[in-house]
């Protein structure tokens, strides 16, 4: 008996992998059938994941134009006003700082005014010198602020909190609402894909007992079916990165301030490289798992 | 060798299907197994291959102890049987070399020894260059052919036929049954369930007779008067 056993842990990965891979041909209907399923679920969570990214881009965007200024003393000469650039940029969460004059101040404030040729004689030295700070983190910028305001030179801050808080908030309802969405959506393709595996495998469930019959162990059926599964994850896989490549160039040459820079929308080969492995994870996962779980129950024979 | 002793058989419906059964076949026998539907033969053979296991008693198959043995040990069991069905239970998706082919990769033979086996089994039932059509070109007779190579592609030690000749002509299925004669005298263990009384009054081997649950006679060299 137990020489037995041995020689059925000889059969190697060679003749599962090529069962499987006759067995996607043999039942070609199902094999179309579930790749499909897993083609369709990974385009729809795909697309919705890049929709969430380009959104999540895009607040990032809004956020990173979001600035505070730093006013500095007027007991300051301009050189010892540029000499705080290293301080306030040793800041932590301080992405950039640039430094503006009182002239510069003057003229944008002045641009885009109707009653120009009043202020004309605006003298500069209404104005101050100052920092526009960007930062990285929005949501730290309360600290932030605080810190610059130490810093000995800085006469005041002025900061659009609320709308900083409001991108924060935006932002994160929009990631709360896409991770749920893309989970649920998950979870019903996974389902799906699952009874489309079951379905094939109960097509075959005939062809499980008459080799339960023979003395095949429950190892010799599964690896095979889970071969196979495996061939048509990543078949799907590979054919769902392609669509998806495809529909997101479609949808992106219909969004006509593409070009213009409002909607800076990521291009698809950036992304290509981790969508693909995703996908392919994803498809394995799916092909894998859905073959194990579906033939569980037709090896009780 | 096949050994029933005192084995009772109750399914969760409630149906008695065996009820004190005792039986014993040798090695080397040719045994017929008759009785009327519903009087417990085709348990019987479930018994044998461990497809259910009996509500008491004991059995012993092959070495086996269907009723206390680890469920990893079913398949190392069942090499030891090959079963033969009405419906002959091909794979219809393989070919007939792959059908055969597939059961010896099951327990571990190499592909050198499956291609010097399967001809010589198909030369001894009588399906030599039938080896790439698929179940569905092949005749009655032939498709049985090919399920009695399936089973004696391992060479086991016992031969279960279940109605083996229920879907052929009278003239395919004395074929048949000259076959698993055939087996026999070359020293496989042979199990036949069947209605059919000319076949077994022809063979004139051991009969036992199954009724209601119980045997009512086991006579070698008998015949079958159910």
């Amino acid at each position: 008996m137990a020489k037995e056993k041995k020689t059925v842990r000889r059969i190697n990965a060679g003749y599962y992998f090529s069962e499987g891979f006759h067995n996607v041909f043999s039942h070609g209907l199902m094999s179309f059938a579930a790749v499909c399923m897993i083609v369709a679920c990974l385009l729809i969570m795909g697309m919705f994941s890049l929709v969430a990214i380009n959104m999540e881009n895009l607040l990032g965007e809004l956020e990173r134009e979001n600035e505070f200024i730093a006013y500095i003393d007027e007991t300051y000469t301009r050189e010892q006003a540029q000499a705080m650039k290293s301080q306030l940029t040793a800041i932590e969460n301080v992405a950039d700082v640039t430094f503006v004059t009182k002239e510069e101040a003057r003229e944008n404030y002045l641009q885009g005014r109707e009653e120009v040729e009043l202020l004309q004689e605006l003298p500069a030295t209404v104005f101050r010198d100052r920092y526009r700070i960007h930062v990285s983190d929005l949501e730290r910028i309360s600290g932030t602020v605080d810190s610059v305001k130490r810093v000995t030179g800085v006469a005041k801050v002025t900061v659009a909190l609320e709308i900083a808080q409001g991108f924060v908030l935006a932002r994160n309802i929009a990631a709360g609402v896409a991770m749920v969405l893309i989970a649920m959506l998950m979870i019903i393709s996974l389902f799906i894909i699952a009874n489309t595996i079951k379905l094939a495998t109960f097509y075959r469930r005939e062809e499980i007992a008459i080799m339960k019959m023979c003395g095949a162990t429950n190892g010799f059926i599964r690896w095979p079916f889970v071969y196979e599964g495996m061939l048509l994850g990543l078949t799907g896989a590979v054919i769902a990165f392609f669509m998806q490549w495809g529909v997101y160039q479609l949808v992106c040459s219909m969004i006509p301030d593409s070009g213009m820079g409002v909607f800076n929308i990521i291009p698809y080969t950036d992304m290509a490289l981790h969508i693909f492995c995703i996908f392919l994870l994803s498809g394995f996962v799916i092909g894998v798992g859905g073959s194990m779980v579906a033939i569980r129950k037709f090896l009780q024979v | 060798m096949v050994r029933l002793i005192d084995i009772y058989k109750e399914y969760d419906n409630g149906t008695e299907a065996l009820r004190g059964v005792n039986l014993r076949i040798d090695d080397g026998e040719f045994v017929f197994l008759v009785g009327p539907s519903g009087s417990g033969k085709s348990t019987i053979i479930k018994l044998i291959t461990s497809e259910v296991y009996p509500t008491s008693g004991t059995m012993m198959v092959n070495g086996f102890r269907p009723d206390n043995m680890r469920e990893s040990q079913i398949p190392l069991m069942r090499r030891t049987l090959g079963v033969i069905f009405q419906d002959f239970r091909l794979i219809e998706k393989k070919t007939v070399w792959e059908n055969l082919s597939f059961v010896m990769r099951a327990v571990g033979v190499s592909g050198r020894e499956v291609r010097r086996r399967i001809p010589y089994i198909l030369k001894l039932v009588g399906l030599e260059g039938k080896e790439d059509h698929f179940p569905d070109e092949l005749s009655g007779g032939e498709q049985q052919r090919v399920a009695i190579a399936r089973a004696l592609v391992n060479n086991p030690r016992m031969i279960i036929a279940d109605e083996p000749t229920g879907n052929l002509d009278p003239q395919r299925s004395r074929e048949i049954m000259d076959l698993l004669n055939r087996i026999n005298e070359l020293g496989t263990t042979v199990l036949v369930v069947t209605h059919e009384r000319d076949l077994v009054d022809r063979f004139g081997k051991r009969v036992v007779a199954i009724e209601d649950g119980k045997i009512i006679s086991d006579e070698t060299g008998g015949y079958y008067n159910g």
